[in-house]
């Protein structure tokens, strides 16, 4: 079966990849170009550490079309550190201790992100939403509502 | 196992695609059909895709609205105009299945999920689907009943008439993980007033049958009564009747069973 070339942008760089037909965004990523910081958990759309932004917008790659990304701007956790520096919500995690085993996280910090991308002062609830589709087995999600709330606090008053 | 992917610029070229080939199915958010490939679901050889403008529009500026098809449970939480959608939107998954998972998806959703579905079927939706030889309108019911033979057709969108009031629609999704999860129960209840009393009474159930089901016996119940503690308490105690819900992780169908009177009853009476 033939391949489809797509194009992209991924955290802000022109990529072209080739993908067969029903390729899922996750696997194109991980891969193809090579980004594993996106994980597979169930690929049915109930754990979120898929996770990435599509136009800004929170989806989940492993439920994403490939081809449906074509000339659109999808972010990871890749390229949320800016140079050598973590990502304010990086460090909050990391200060916070909320990463245990890690394999939630590039999922918690792109929905997280989202959120404070759109509400940069969001609530307890609101916080607790915002990651309500992204499951964590071992940290426990109290130090991670308390990181995206601290971090918050520092884009704030930043 | 790679599949062929089609997309067209008009949900016409789609639906005679869907149409002609069995082994097609039509990918709208994603939320159901790469999750079936991702299983490696073999029935599945070839995807329909349609980038047709009509399927994302709202129209929610008089009595009747429509969605299209393809809008998002996020798009829905957005619009003002549609806040008696705003529940059973807010209900589906979190926040990036809500970006994704699309009105006619979700007609397809099976247990425990198609929670907006139910939302609808309340309603009293009418679904726009096309076929490959044009389009026609099937009331919700008869397409939710059928919904097996209807991969074929492509949903082109949802109408519905918006509640005369906030209080005349009510809707309550019973999850065991909140504020997601899958549904353990999922109750609608339209209930329009004439004259003061109950005229039209519509109780929608998901995760109590094998689709979305009315609850004929409580709609009877209240038909023609005011909301009372006992119109309430007979709905209530009726509303089993023709239900057949099934086992599964969430509850066993003898819960469900226990469970959906009583929460009919606090959805009527109006409490948390």
């Amino acid at each position: 079966m033939s391949k489809t070339p797509l194009q992209f942008r991924h955290n802000g760089r022109d990529v072209a990849i080739f993908v067969d037909g029903g390729t899922n965004l996750l696997v194109a990523l991980r891969e193809l170009i090579g980004d594993m910081t996106p994980k597979f958990g169930c690929g049915q759309g109930g754990c979120g550490t898929c996770s990435v932004l599509i136009d800004g917008e929170l989806h989940l790659s492993c439920l994403t079309l490939a081809e449906t990304v074509a000339g659109r701007s999808v972010e990871t956790l890749d390229g949320m550190k800016q140079g050598p520096n973590l990502h304010p919500l990086q460090r909050a995690f990391a200060d916070a201790f909320a990463a245990q085993c890690g394999y939630c996280t590039p999922g918690m910090l792109m929905a997280a992100r989202a959120l404070l991308d759109r509400n940069p002062s969001p609530s307890r609830a609101e916080v607790v939403e915002a990651i309500s589709g992204n499951i964590c087995r071992c940290t426990g999600y109290e130090s991670i509502i308390n990181a995206i709330l601290a971090a918050s606090g520092g884009r704030a008053s930043a | 196992m790679a599949v062929t992917v089609k997309t067209f610029a008009s949900s016409n070229e789609a639906a005679t695609a869907l149409s002609s080939d069995r082994t097609a199915r039509y990918l709208g958010g994603g939320t159901l059909v790469m999750r079936a490939l991702n299983e490696g679901d073999v029935s599945i050889s070839t995807v329909v895709r349609a980038n047709d403008q009509a399927l994302t529009r709202i129209d929610a500026s008089g009595p009747r609205i429509t969605l299209g098809a393809g809008i998002t449970f996020a798009r829905i939480l957005s619009e003002r105009d549609l806040a008696f959608l705003h529940a059973p939107a807010r209900s589906i998954g979190g926040p990036a299945v809500r970006n994704m998972g699309t009105v006619g998806g979700n007609l397809f959703a099976p247990n425990p999920y198609g929670d907006f579905a139910v939302a609808l079927l309340a309603l009293d939706a009418t679904v726009a689907v096309q076929g490959g030889f044009g389009s026609r309108d099937i009331a919700i019911e008869e397409f939710l009943q059928s919904r097996e033979r209807q991969s074929g057709a492509l949903v082109l969108s949802v109408s519905c008439t918006r509640p005369a009031s906030a209080d005349a629609f009510r809707y309550r999704k019973v999850a065991r993980i909140k504020p997601k999860g899958g549904s353990v129960i999922t109750l609608a209840a339209h209930l329009p007033i004439s004259g003061g009393r109950i005229a039209g009474a519509r109780i929608a159930l998901g995760s109590m049958a094998p689709t979305q089901i009315r609850a004929k016996a409580a709609e009877r119940a209240l038909e023609g009564r005011t909301l009372d503690a006992a119109t309430i308490a007979a709905a209530a105690s009726a509303v089993t009747e023709g239900t057949s819900p099934s086992n599964n992780a969430l509850g066993s169908a003898w819960y469900r069973r226990e469970i959906v009177g009583v929460h009919l009853r606090r959805l009527l009476s109006g409490q948390e």
